[in-house]
């Protein structure tokens, strides 16, 4: 089991879900940004001092500190590159 | 794009359309502009009611509830530009805005604004309203943008699944705005008869949890308009519909009737066992792909962002990302130093050397007395002349390019390579957006800190706003090292040197927003930072001309208004305590003597102490102020009726004044020093009361940054005496 904050630039992965420990004020946050269940998600970009980190899901580019986006698992997708 | 001509033109429906822009008064109906950030709402808004909000290009813009008003038909309708957002189901401040506005508001007509490019992401809060109300009107904006991608929408498909209108626009162009005008209208007069709910991708049991409560709900109270979006929220244990319902049901066998359906939900959401939230937004997300799927073709994340991702590799480049920034900064700064010298010697000649003397001889033929024609032309016309001389320029070049890198989408790269910084002192990455606003106007940039979430951190950021230098600031530090810290260099280099002198000051100002931050996270305002997310827009090409032409009427607008409210009056008050004599010297030498020692021991004077008094409504005045006091110290009478007199002044004479009021270059360094670490200008500590609604705080940002400025000024003096 992986999580988001583990991707590599280059990757891409499916979320699977979010970590039961996440707090319900965050979880809720990722779900209105798209941060669901089977959904597609690459790194973009890594912002100069290595956090935050832009994330492309949904056709847009969201950043996530890595300790938040760690709450989000993921499966990495071993065939696209 | 047939007939994008006829779109803009004036006879097409817009023969019906009457742009109300902002006036007040009865109207037939209420319109809510709802849509996720950064897809063009704020466009969409000015579009149809001919106001000119300004738009950037960042989450979260539209931080206040915008109204105007449009008629159409005979009709009049009220429109309401809510903050955008990605969800109706966060507690978050703009997020509840809008929802309790769809919500409670009951407009008659729900305008969802998306960009058509990024659809997916935007249905899902298409989906939420729908759940509210199907009197909806999809405005899929960005036209144009998908286009250019190579992204098709088949209109009549997603129509006809969603069951509303949906009508295609580039509100920058005004294309599809007159239909959408008609669709408005046609959903306000007619309404919508489907009423059908969309989301059915739900697992049983959250879905028989929703089923039945929204079942008793509707026993409960039959009027009661949404229960099914009423009882996702009771399983989400949402307080403020809670509230909301127990102040609706006061009856005795109600409020008990209530206490049941509470519990039930409450049973609920303990079985449910969390994935509930997961369910809806699975639901949601995959009935927006499906949709998506239906209508949409052309593959947008191939090869459209091709182009994003290149400028985004150079300006967060992990080496490159932050001197780029500095150098923009920079580059901003220089320009508007070095490109408001020439229209600022302009305006000086015409209303300081022509102007003047013309109105001076003028009251003379009229044989007005002395007093009248000192205290009308020397005291209020020339700090007025002054201030719009030294202001206008700076502030008309400095806010076009601004707003240019605004539109662009630049700021929000720089929250994301700040956000990091930020975090280290306990505050919030998008306090780098309102910072950056700040160096335009204070107040804005206190009124933008809305986006930040947290409480502790958007008190954090209004505190620490005024360490961006504002423009009401920069003629000081142009003037001040131009006069001061260039001359101490070989002429060739004197520009230069006097610009790096400003962006210190600047550079400066940065860091003490981030010490600041990190000291009141660790004293005041203890706790860590917080959650952060941050959307990077889409790049948009500025609209050039445009901006640098509004711009240019808004801020000469501005800049006249204030000096006529505030120079005008400041003009006034200083010739009178110039001319008003107690015991053998004139009020203002009195205060000036009095503030002599304290000024002196922190290396500054009296003079600049008052002024700095005098100056609490607007910091344009400093200088104009400084210039006419120190006239009156030193007793130049001659230029003008009375004491405490504007002499039009080149630089040269101006140095030559200072330095005979016994300025050194000391004195010029703390000048910069403190004007940068000083109280708020007044309209800013009123915004800071308005948006923190404390005394205490308001009290705490008025007052920090003086005890900064003294302090620095103080170490300066002290240092500079101990190498000298």
């Amino acid at each position: 089991m992986k999580h988001l904050g583990l991707l590599q630039k280059g990757e891409t992965a499916v979320i699977s879900g979010i970590l039961h420990n996440c707090p319900a004020e965050i979880r809720q946050r990722l779900l209105d940004l798209g941060f669901v269940k089977g959904t597609r998600v690459r790194i973009e970009n890594i912002s100069p001092l290595k956090d935050p980190v832009a994330y492309r899901i949904h056709h847009t580019q969201i950043s996530l500190r890595r300790e938040d986006a760690s709450y989000i698992e993921i499966e990495i997708n071993e065939n696209e590159e | 794009m047939m007939n994008a001509a006829c779109e803009v033109c004036e006879f097409n429906t817009a023969s019906d359309l009457k742009k109300l822009g902002g006036i007040s008064g009865k109207y037939d109906y209420t319109i809510a502009l709802a849509g996720n950030p950064n897809t063009g709402k704020s466009t969409v808004f000015n579009a149809l009611t001919g106001l000119r909000q300004h738009t950037g290009n960042w989450p979260g813009k539209t931080v206040t509830r915008a109204e105007g008003s449009f008629s159409y038909r005979d009709k009049t309708f009220k429109l309401v530009d809510l903050p955008g957002t990605y969800s109706l189901m966060s507690d978050s401040e703009d997020e509840e805005v809008a929802r309790d506005f769809v919500l409670f508001g009951k407009p008659d007509v729900t305008v969802v604004v998306v960009d058509a490019a990024r659809l997916e992401r935007n249905l899902s809060l298409v989906l939420q309203i729908l759940e509210i109300t199907t009197n909806t009107v999809l405005c899929l904006n960005l036209m144009d943008e998908a286009r250019r991608h190579g992204i098709a929408i088949d209109l009549r498909t997603l129509s006809r699944d969603l069951e509303i209108p949906v009508i295609a626009t580039s509100a920058r162009s005004k294309e599809g705005i007159s239909e959408l005008i008609t669709a408005i209208h046609t959903m306000a007069t007619h309404g919508n008869t489907v009423k059908k709910h969309l989301l059915t991708d739900i697992p049983d049991d959250t879905g028989e949890a929703i089923e039945e409560l929204t079942a008793n709900l509707q026993r409960l109270d039959p009027d009661l308009p949404n229960t099914r979006w009423i009882a996702l929220r009771l399983l989400e244990n949402d307080q403020g519909i809670i509230r909301a319902l127990q102040q609706g049901n006061t009856a005795p066998g109600l409020h008990s009737e209530l206490d049941d359906i509470l519990n039930k939900a409450k049973n609920y959401r303990s079985s449910l066992d969390g994935h509930y939230q997961d369910d809806i937004a699975e639901a949601m997300y995959s009935k927006a792909a499906r949709l998506v799927k239906d209508s949409v073709s052309g593959n947008a994340s191939q090869r459209a962002f091709r182009m994003d991702r290149a400028i985004d590799n150079i300006v967060t480049h992990r080496i490159w990302g932050f001197p780029i920034m500095f150098l923009l900064l920079g580059a901003v700064l220089w320009t508007t130093i070095i490109g408001a010298n020439y229209p600022s010697q302009m305006l000086s000649t015409l209303l300081l050397d022509t102007l003047y003397p013309w109105l001076k001889n003028g009251a003379e033929t009229l044989h007005f007395p002395w007093w009248l024609s000192g205290f009308l032309i020397d005291g209020v016309y020339l700090a007025t002349a002054w201030v719009i001389a030294v202001m206008l320029p700076p502030m008309a070049i400095f806010f076009p390019l601004f707003t240019l890198l605004e539109d662009f989408g630049y700021l929000p790269r720089v929250a994301f390579n700040l956000d990091r910084v930020f975090k280290t002192s306990g505050a919030h990455g998008k306090q780098a957006l309102t910072m950056s606003m700040g160096f335009g106007c204070n107040a804005a940039g206190v009124v933008a800190t809305r986006i930040i979430n947290s409480p502790r951190e958007k008190l954090i950021a209004i505190i620490t706003n005024n360490f961006s230098l504002c423009n009401g600031r920069w003629p000081t530090q142009i003037l001040i090292a131009t006069i001061f810290i260039g001359v101490l260099v070989p002429k060739p280099w004197s520009g230069t040197v006097s610009v790096l002198a400003v962006v210190g000051i600047v550079v400066l100002g940065i860091a003490f927003t981030f010490f600041t931050s990190w000291l009141l996270s660790r004293t005041l305002l203890k706790g860590k930072s917080s959650f952060f997310t941050l959307e990077l827009p889409p790049y948009r090409p500025p609209k050039v001309w445009q901006t640098l032409y509004t711009s240019l009427i808004d801020r000469t607008l501005i800049v006249l208004w204030r000096a006529v409210i505030f120079a005008a009056p400041a003009g006034a008050v200083i010739w009178l305590i110039s001319n008003m004599i107690i015991g053998d010297q004139s009020l203002a030498l009195w205060l000036i003597h009095g503030l002599d020692p304290a000024g002196l021991f922190i290396g500054l004077n009296g003079v600049i102490l008052l002024a700095y008094i005098v100056a609490i409504p607007a910091n344009e005045i400093v200088i104009p102020t400084i210039l006419m006091l120190t006239t009156m110290v030193i007793g130049t009478t001659t230029l003008g009726a009375g004491a405490g007199v504007l002499f039009e002044g080149s630089e040269t004479e101006i140095s030559a004044l200072l330095q005979a009021g016994g300025w050194t270059t000391l004195t010029a360094v703390n000048l910069m020093l403190f004007s940068l670490l000083h109280n708020p200008c007044s309209t800013t500590i009123y915004t800071i009361y308005k948006e923190t609604g404390s005394r205490k705080w308001t009290v705490v940002a008025t007052l920090l940054p003086i005890v900064y400025g003294v302090l620095v000024c103080l170490a300066v003096t002290l240092i500079w005496h101990a190498l000298s």
